[in-house]
């Protein structure tokens, strides 16, 4: 008896929680007119009326849109692989490894965790714009000053991420040491052991990671609002600013947020398990 | 190295043999973990040690000036900035309300999807799709739910049969920052739920059976079991969602710039907006560093009242 209003009350929520993606969906279909016309009855979320692709030619039209999704995939990825090989490379040696200094190195490590990026966000953008860099000149190498306006800028100062060193450290410390001893009879060394032993073990935790490090760089906003003033180097969540110079086009918005969030959506049904499973790892363990 | 293990015999050559071994290891552990330690250093130590320095200094973004030390002046200005005042106060506000009303309505849908109905795998990916979604698409979808011709005052006329038509909701200075506290709590709360999850799963079934043995009711099982089997996961939801409260920047930046009457201004827009559209680096950083100052302080607290007490 108490399953059915325990099953209204879990229904009723869905519709909370599901109602504004789907409406942004169904929205991008139909212009701006068909919008506001359907608000008030249920229309607002079924493809009913005009409906065509045509926000989504507008998109191109209207904001170099390719481009910026070429970037914030350019700069995921590269932020993603990285990361995943820098983080798990640190916890190898904190937690398989002996060396002097390293209780201290792992402390100090932990101990950034609560710092919180938008306190420090102002003085690093001060820094990397006193930062040197090399660039290719033809074929000459030069000394440029200053990182603002630049891709790398959107990468490097995210590659290494002491929540991603813990979770690997705390993965690759249940892994029993005997298997490190058996490769090393095999003639393995300690990068040997990294590679072909830890690593192909470590499914989990990378997935992980590689989550958890994807997400934020999609996502970014603040950090590319501050450093890259020009519209080629700019990722997607930037890019929607360009929609609210001059006349409002809510369908257009709308697809182009539609465009941006839905692959992320699918990688999120897809990966669901893994998603969920990495966060509650992460409460659980943090 | 393989000739360390390999020889294991009693002399002094092993001695000698594994502790260029032990240097070898030390060198290359340092090898493997510089990387990511550079990157900290470059990317986190110094910029968290500039935001100290700066704060005491008039550093502009772009000028040809070296910086110069001003001693305590961006702290005066600061501090006699009613700006700052108002932000400060919005900021408290926001987490006050968000803080406990997330936390506690997270744990009502983990409660909910625990239990053993179908479907429960179909609930948690709905309640768990706003988190993967970008907070910039989502203040964007919400600005567009609150505005005056917009989706929720529609809703509202329809259900109250024409008699109440809401207001402009994020223009109105008693409703902009609620109507961003239901917004962050909504998309949030599933991030949350996931984490209470694990921590209800780590709790044993055997307690529960003991308890339903001895005919305890639903609540009191609550009391006596559940909450306090929580109390490491309760420890890590406050203080994320604290610190994510007192972070609030994108919504602000999306949503309202501010406005309306400063109502809806934060610590960190303040210090987003006069670090980078006005260009005053040191002013900046003072903001940030009182901002710090305040994360630390109420995360201090928090672990000493959530600490376990034996």
């Amino acid at each position: 008896m108490k399953a059915l209003p325990l099953q209204l009350g879990r229904a009723l929520l869905v519709v909370v929680f599901a109602f504004p993606i789907v409406f942004m969906v169904i929205s991008s279909l139909k212009p701006d007119a068909q919008i506001f016309a359907d608000l008030s009855s249920l229309k607002a979320i079924l493809p009913v009326g005009d409906v065509s692709l045509d926000n989504y030619r507008g998109v191109f039209e209207r904001v170099p849109a390719a481009r910026f999704l070429v970037n914030s995939v350019l700069i995921s990825a590269v932020t993603v692989v990285l990361g995943l090989v820098i983080n798990s490379m640190a916890a190898f040696a904190l937690s398989r490894m002996r060396w002097p200094g390293r209780r201290v190195v792992l402390a100090a490590i932990i101990a950034t965790l609560i710092v919180p990026f938008e306190t420090f966000a102002l003085p690093l953008v001060w820094w990397v714009n006193k930062l040197p860099w090399l660039e290719m000149h033809g074929f000459q190498l030069q000394l440029t000053e200053g990182w603002l306006d630049t891709y790398h800028v959107q990468v490097l100062p995210f590659l290494a991420n002491a929540f991603s060193i813990y979770l690997f450290y705390q993965y690759f410390t249940s892994i029993p040491v005997e298997l490190d001893e058996a490769a090393r009879m095999d003639g393995a060394g300690w990068f040997g052991i990294y590679r072909r032993v830890v690593m192909p073990l470590s499914g989990p935790a990378i997935a992980t990671v590689a989550i958890l490090t994807f997400l934020p760089a999609w996502n970014s906003y603040l950090w590319p609002l501050m450093v890259v003033q020009s519209e080629e180097l700019r990722p997607v969540m930037v890019g929607i600013q360009y929609f609210f110079q001059l006349n409002v086009s809510w369908g257009q918005i709308m697809a182009y947020s539609s465009m941006i969030t839905v692959p992320v959506l699918v990688l999120f049904v897809a990966f669901q398990r893994a998603f969920i499973g990495s966060i509650a790892a992460a409460g659980v363990k943090g | 190295m393989s000739a360390v293990t390999t020889t294991q015999i009693a002399s002094g050559r092993v001695e000698v043999r594994s502790r260029s071994a032990r240097s070898r290891e030390t060198l290359i552990g340092a090898a493997m973990a510089s990387p990511a330690v550079i990157l900290l250093v470059v990317f986190f130590l110094v910029p968290v040690l500039l935001a100290f320095g700066l704060a005491f200094t008039n550093a502009r973004l772009i000028s040809p000036r070296p910086a110069r030390f001003v001693g305590i002046d961006n702290f005066v200005t600061l501090f006699g900035d009613s700006l700052f005042w108002a932000s400060l106060r919005n900021t408290v506000y926001f987490a006050v309300v968000v803080v406990p009303v997330q936390a506690g309505l997270a744990l009502v849908l983990a409660l909910l999807v625990n239990a053993k109905v179908r479907g429960t795998n179909f609930f948690r990916t709905v309640y768990f799709a706003p988190v993967v979604t970008s907070m910039v698409v989502i203040s964007l979808l919400w600005r567009f739910i609150y505005q005056p011709d917009g989706l929720l005052n529609h809703l509202i006329s329809a259900v109250t049969f024409g008699q109440w038509h809401g207001t402009d909701w994020l223009n109105n200075p008693d409703t902009a920052m609620p109507a961003i506290m239901v917004m962050s709590i909504w998309q949030a709360v599933g991030f949350h739920m996931i984490v209470w999850l694990a921590g209800l799963q780590t709790i044993s079934r055997d307690l529960y059976e003991a308890a339903a043995l001895d005919g305890a009711s639903g609540w009191k099982t609550f009391a006596n079991i559940t909450w306090p089997g929580l109390r490491a996961t309760r420890t890590f939801i406050l203080i994320t969602i604290t610190i994510a409260a007192f972070s609030l920047f994108t919504q602000i930046s999306v949503m309202t710039q501010g406005g309306p009457l400063d109502r809806t201004t934060t610590v960190v827009f303040m210090a987003v907006r006069t670090g980078y559209e006005q260009q005053s680096t040191g002013y900046a950083a003072a903001v940030s560093l009182v901002f710090f100052v305040l994360v630390l302080a109420v995360s201090a607290v928090q672990r000493f009242l959530t600490r376990e007490r034996d």
